[in-house]
Order: structure tokens, then sequence, then C-alpha cells
């Protein structure tokens, strides 16, 4: 059993890691990304806009 | 043209938007899932632990169907209050013919893991008509219907064979003889009784219910309350050998 | 069902295919009656003829009595926007939703007096409970959920919903599989999992509406005008989704016949533990989170008449919730037979969500910088920003509870039950209520509310429920974990466990009070609906197009 427990956590701490940092750096470059500004400006006013 | 064009990357980005999705809910549940039908602390067996009888998987399938789990746990925890009210800390190996798992998690009333032969059969009745006839401050509903319901017996042998096929290990001989066992099992003094405990070691056998002239839901609930957590006998059992 | 007509009236694909399923469907339910192993189950197979009989007369009926021409997607170049089935979500929504609190009602004061079980199978505690807890989160909150997504989509899209069958037999068949569930729990059909109580024929019959409303959902984001998915779509498209993918795996389970209501889960023990509280904690995630997070995206901008306070905190919110909750659900199982690892696991995770969910609480709540004035003004906004401040709350509650050191006093007890409804009564309930008091007049074309003093009514009650609810479980529960574990200076235990459930009567009396008042403020919301959609202000002159467009659904 502790083997079991040493291998996981191993991963945990390394590859799983690495796999939280990652995702969490793409959804930050892709919602901060200054290209992207203006398209949410505009989609933030959607619900506002009537037809 | 180059609007259609724009237009379509777009179509496809809700089509992204679902495999991104899926991929981020698929990761978070495999990893905690597929492991648990791998490890040996949730896949060993434990000395003692069998299928229950024809009769006590009838009484099991009444304590779903009354939702006893929506106040009942069926889950000690290894906290020192808890062993010392309601016995030993749970073990995987308890639950592994369990379906559907009934740990619960509400104590409206008591644990239930190690119930069996707490109280006696006539105990038992008493409270199920009328809990507050032998448990002055209880606020269980009443469940006088149970000791009028017949038991449905005939249909058991199929749910065992459904059972098997999902890796409970029935033999034919056990789902060939099931309506016969719960008949033995709820009958005092039963001549195939040694017969049934054969199949199902430490199963006991006599009139659960009180009345002998007919096996009701009763009947059925009692054995299954009586048999919970009895499989295992904690003296013998080493608990170096299976560490969680 | 979306063809081009043509010219000569001619019935659809979609028509005619889902006229022979249901006559089929109707059929099959028949032989089921007929070789039921139950009375029981005879009974839910009549009412699944009848149903699918009176659907497929309905089908018939109305092609008969439709134009040549399907109804267009456009008219004068605008949306003809498809508001029937959304109208219907929305008033079957408040129906639940009163039916729902009034059961929890019956339920509190069945456990302070018991004798209120009647001896009567069907209205004991074990079998009203999973009533009470499907009837508001599946039927109330399910309902408006349909609802407001089917709103939200063609108004974010300016797209007519597609289909013209498929969105009808979203919102019919979702409400025919809470009555098959409800009726089964009272008559002692049940799997006997939490929150997933119906049976293996109610589990199909709901994947068949879920992968229609999926499809529905997904085919009018398709069609959008507009370039950008609006985010309360987002949540919306991940509540669809991750629900379907919950519900398959936590429903895998094998029928004892098919004339058996009966079914076993492939699962079992541990595992089935396991996936279970996979399943309850996403449920909480993407149906009660997820979901609502969708409606306050929506309504809380345009009943602000704001666009939400950060675009981007709300992408990074979404992402970060999806990507935290489905790792949460082992906290529901600490100190169990379940590995330490993956309790530890649940718990860190747990923790983390705290953060999104307090981004999301900030990202709703700012939405009004600039216009706090509106909350003194407009009770329905009152209403949503409370919700968001309960939503606060249960969210770092959540996260406190699911350390294992707090949650060995908590688990078991019925600070659960007041974490739980501090989020249900508070958070979920507040906000549905709030898109209701929206949805309502922009659906039948009134100009106002009939009352908004009403609304105020509604607001100040259900809040003095809620607070007697929450309170009264927090110190029944916190009373009830430490007289489990109190001692003796002897070291015996200090308290039999009759002892702690007769400490607890009094607290339940408050509950029940407190749950009084919130079906009080229910039933004025349902007066306040009624009145407007008979008696209300119909919509002047200068906005008469968009009725026009609205009737012509």
């Amino acid at each position: 059993m502790p083997e079991t427990y040493k291998l996981l956590a191993e991963f945990a701490q390394t590859w799983g890691l690495a796999y939280f940092v990652a995702v969490f750096l793409m959804v930050l470059i892709y919602a901060l990304s200054p290209s992207r500004k203006s398209r949410f400006d505009a989609a933030a006013r959607m619900p506002l806009q009537e037809d | 043209m180059s609007v259609w064009a724009r237009h379509k990357i777009f179509e496809t980005n809700s089509i992204i938007l679902v495999i991104g999705v899926l991929i981020v809910i698929a990761i978070g549940g495999l990893v905690e899932i597929v492991p648990l039908f791998y490890l040996k602390s949730t896949i060993e067996k434990v000395e003692g632990v069998r299928p229950y009888t024809p009769l006590e998987l009838a009484g099991r399938n009444i304590y779903v169907r009354e939702g006893c789990y929506n106040c009942h746990s069926q889950m000690i925890r290894p906290l020192r209050d808890e062993v010392e009210r309601y016995g030993h800390y749970s073990l995987a190996a308890e639950s592994m013919y369990d379906r559907p798992f009934q740990w619960g998690s509400k104590r409206t009333g008591p644990d239930l893991a190690r119930v069996g032969n707490k109280y006696s059969d006539e105990w038992h009745r008493d409270h199920l008509i009328n809990p507050r006839a032998v448990v002055p401050g209880s606020i269980m509903p009443s469940y006088p219907w149970l000791a009028q319901n017949d038991l449905d017996a005939d249909h058991v042998a199929e749910d065992m064979k459904v059972q098997a096929a999902l890796g409970v290990p029935y033999t034919p001989e056990m789902i060939a003889k099931a309506g016969n066992d719960i008949r033995t099992q709820a009958t005092t003094d039963a001549p195939s009784g040694d017969d049934l405990v054969k199949r199902y070691p430490g199963a006991q056998v006599r009139n659960f219910g009180g009345n002998p002239q007919k096996i009701t839901e009763a009947d059925a609930l009692i054995a299954y309350l009586q048999m919970l957590g009895t499989q295992v006998d904690f003296k013998l059992y080493d608990n170096k050998a299976n560490v969680r | 069902m979306a063809l081009t007509a043509t010219t000569s009236k001619g019935m659809t694909f979609g028509e005619a295919g889902s006229a022979l399923a249901f006559a089929a469907l109707s059929f099959l339910s028949i032989i089921i009656a007929a070789k039921a192993y139950t009375p029981e189950y005879a009974f839910h197979a009549y009412l699944f003829a009848a149903a699918a009989g009176a659907a497929a007369f309905k089908i018939i009926d109305c092609y008969y009595d439709r134009p040549a021409e399907l109804p267009p997607l456009t008219i004068n170049g605008k949306p003809n926007y498809n508001m029937g089935p959304v109208k219907f979500g929305t008033l079957a929504s408040v129906f639940w939703g009163v039916a729902g609190f009034a059961i929890g009602l019956l339920i509190a004061l069945q456990l302070a007096f018991p004798a209120l079980n009647f001896d009567t199978s069907w209205l004991s505690f074990g079998r009203m409970r999973p009533l009470h807890t499907s009837a508001v989160i599946f039927a109330f909150g399910g309902n408006i959920l349909i609802a407001s997504s089917f709103y939200v989509v063609q108004r974010t899209c300016r797209a007519r919903l597609v289909g013209d069958i498929a969105p009808w037999f979203v919102v019919l068949g979702y409400n025919f599989f809470i009555v098959i569930a409800g009726t089964g729990y009272l008559l002692g059909i049940t799997q006997g999992k939490e929150y997933a109580e119906p049976e293996w024929y109610a589990d199909l019959w709901l994947t068949v509406v879920w992968v229609t409303y999926f499809l529905v959902f997904l085919g009018t984001i398709m069609r959008r005008k507009e370039p950008h998915i609006y985010v309360a779509n987002w949540f919306y498209l991940a509540f669809i989704l991750t629900i379907a993918v919950l519900h398959l795996g936590n429903n895998a389970t094998i029928p004892v016949s098919l004339f058996s209501p009966k079914s076993y889960i492939v699962w079992s023990g541990v595992q089935d533990a396991m996936v279970q509280w996979w399943y309850g904690h996403n449920a909480v995630g993407f149906f009660l989170t997820a979901g609502f997070l969708a409606i306050m995206y929506y309504f809380i901008p345009k009943r602000a008449e704001r666009p939400v306070y950060s675009y981007r905190l709300s992408i990074i919110h979404f992402w970060a919730l999806i990507f935290l909750y489905i790792w949460a659900g082992p906290h529901h199982l600490h100190y169990t037979a379940l590995p330490d690892w993956a309790q530890t696991l649940g718990m860190v995770f747990s923790i983390m969500l705290w953060m999104p969910s307090w981004g999301g609480m900030i990202n709703g709540l700012m939405t009004l910088s600039g216009a706090w004035d509106k909350l003194r003004t407009d009770p329905v906004l009152r209403l949503m920003v409370v919700s968001v401040a309960f939503y606060g709350m249960s969210t770092f509650e959540g996260p406190m509870m699911s350390v294992k050191e707090v949650n060995s006093l908590s688990h078991y007890t019925d600070w659960t039950i007041g974490h739980v409804h501090s989020g249900a009564l508070g958070w979920v309930a507040y906000v549905s209520f709030g898109a209701i008091y929206c949805l309502v007049p922009w659906l039948w074309n009134k100009e106002r509310l009939y009352s908004m003093k009403a609304v105020s009514w509604h607001f100040w009650i259900s809040t003095l429920g809620i607070v007697l609810y929450i309170s009264s479980m927090w110190v029944a529960g916190i009373l009830q974990g430490l007289m489990w574990r109190a001692y003796t200076s002897l070291g015996f235990l200090e308290y039999s466990f009759i002892e702690v459930v007769e400490a607890m009567q009094p607290f339940y009396v408050i509950r029940a009070l407190g749950g009084a008042l919130f079906v009080a403020g229910s039933l004025i919301m349902a007066w306040n609906v009624w009145k407007t959609i008979t008696a209300g202000e119909e919509v002047a002159e200068a906005n008469a197009t968009q009725s026009i467009l609205i009737a012509a659904e």
C-alpha cells in the first residue's frame, strides 16, 4: 500500500500539478489577452440589446 | 463569402466548447473512480463476507424501498466515539455485495452497520409496528404494513440471476433453490436449514416475523437487519492485512 | 423537424417519425402493463401508454390544424422566437416549487411530530423525503433551468429554437419524467441512491429527453446570428452536458426484467459510493450551480440594465468552476472505507473551489456597481442580489465543511441539512424567483408585474423563513455532533442516541416554522404570477411589434 501511495503522490505532484497549471494558464491567456478585449466587451452587452 | 466563412469557424466553436467541457470533466472523474477498481484495499476480500441469502436480499430491497437510508447510515467511521457506540469501523469489503450501497449521509436515527444481533427479533417486530412502544422518544415512522404484506418470493431468483451476471458469486444451485431457501430460512427448525447454511455460512435460520403461518415482509427485513455487521469476526480479523 | 416546407402540405419527417415512435411506445407500454410483476409498475406502464398515445394524437392533430408552411425562422428580418415551451416551463416551475416546498414542510413536521406519518406507507418520511428533494431540485429547479435556457439562448443568439416538436417534447417529456419519478417514490419504486432515486425506465426516458434538450440547445447556438456565444450559454451548455454524463454513469443499472421495476447497479459497495457522490456533488456543481449561474449571468445584467461587471472574470469563473467541481465529490465520504488519497483529493479541490465561487459572486454583485439605488426600488433585483450573497455564503461554508476535521463533526448531522438549504433556499430558489418575476411579464407582454408590493412581501417573508431554517439547523447540527462525541469524566459516552434525538425537537419545530414562511412566500408568488398573466397591464403600442412576434410562436 505505501508504494501505491508514493506512486500516486509523485504523479499528483508532478504531472497533476503541471496539468493543473497548464489549464489555468490557458484560461488566463484566453480570458486576458488584449486582442480579445473588444470582442468580450461586445459580448458583455448582448443581453442588453433589444430587437 | 468571407462573412460566411468566418461564421462557420464560430459555429465550430460551440463544438470546441462541448469537447473542452467533456475533457475537463472526464479527467477528474476518471482519476478518482478508476483506481477504485484496482486498489487492494477496495477490492480485497475479507473472511466471512458472503452474498446475501434470498431472504436477506428481499429484506434489503424492502430497506431500500422504504427509504431507510434517508435517516440511517451503514458506515461506521474510525472515530473513537463511533467505534464505542456502534462497533468496529466499517470495512470496504463489508459492502462489496451492496447494490446499491447504503452508507447513507444522515443519522436522524442511529447507524445500522452492526445492528445485527443487538436486539431480539421480538424487539424488531414491536419496533417496526410502533417504534415508540419500545423507544419512547423515537421519531421513526411506524411500519405496520410490513408485518401484514406477504413477501414476494417468486421473483427473487431473477434478482439473483442479474446479480450473478454482475459478478456476485451466486451459483446456479443457489439461484435454483432461491424460493425454497426463503421458506427455509424463515422457518424454525426447517429440515433443510443445514443445507442452506452450507451455501450461506453463518446465515441465521428461524422465524423472524413471529407468525409461523406466513412469510411477510417483516420476516425478510428483520432477517436482513439481524445479519448486518455480523459476517466478519473481528476477533480473527487482521487489520494490518487490509490497511487503507 | 426543421425540414423546409414544400408548397403542398405534407408531414415532415419529424412529425411522422415522432408520431410513429409514440404510437409504438404506447403499444409496448400496454404489453408491459399486462405482464408487469407488480401493480405499481403496471400503473406506470399505463401512464406511459396514455401519455405516449396522447402525444401521438396531438402531433397528428396539430399537423391537420397547421398551415402548409412551417413557422418561419424570421418575420420581417426579426427572429420569430418560440416562447410556448418557455411559458410552459415557467408555470410548471411555479407549480412544482409550491408543491415541493409544501412537501418539505410536511416532512419537517414529521420529524418534529412523528404521528404525521399517519402509519401509511406512501406518506411515510422515507418515501416523502425523496419526493421533496426531487420536486424542488429537478421539478422546480429543472423547469426554470429548461425554460430560462430556451429563453436566453434564443434572445442572445437572435435565433428561433431548433425544431417545432422537439422543444415541446423536452418540456413535456421532462415533466412526465417528474410525474413518473414522484409517483414511483410514493409507491415504493426507488433505486435507493440519493438524488438519483428514479428506476431504470424513468432513467431511460429522461436520457431520451435530455439528449433532445442538448440537441435543441446546441442547434440553436449553431443557428445564431451573433459572432460570440454569450457566457450564460456556456454555463447552460456545461450544465446540460455534464448532467448527461453524470446521469449515465450513476444510473448504469441492469433491469431484473422488462416487466419488473427493479434494477441492480453495475457498481457495488465502495465503487458505487464513489460514483454516487461523484454524481451527487456534481449535481450540486452543474445542476444547482452552473445552471443557475447561467440565470445570474443573463438576468442580473438584464434587470440592472448594465453589462456584467467583468466578462473576462466570467470566463475564468467558468473554466475554473467546471475544472475544480468535478473533483470535489469524495468530500461526502470522509473517514469512510474510501481510500484516504481520494478523500484528500476531494478535500483539496473543495477548498480550491472557494476561489472561483467567490469570483463569480463578486462578478454578480459588482454588476450593480453604480446602480445600487435600484435595490431600493426593485424588489426583483433585490431577490437576485441576495441570492448571489447566499451563493457566496454557502460556497464559503461548503469548503469549510469539506475539511476532514470539520467534517468529522458535521457529517451525518443536521448541519449538512442547514448548509444545503442555505444554498437551495437562499441561492437556487431566490435566483429562480428573480428569473420567474422577470420572465412572466416579458413572456405574456405585460408592462410590469401585477404587484411589486407582493414581491416585497414574498422577499421579506421567505428571508425570515430562511434565517429561521438555517440558524436552527446550524445549532441543531453542531449540538448533535457534540453530543454524539461527548464523554463523561469516567470516560463513557455521555448521551445515548435517543437523548440526542430528543434534544433536536425544539430545533425541528423552529425549522418547520421557517419552512412554513417559505411556503407562504411561494404562494404569494404564485398568486402574483397568476394575476400578472390574467390582469396585468398590456405592453403599450410602441413595443407592440415585439408582442406580435411572440404571439406568432
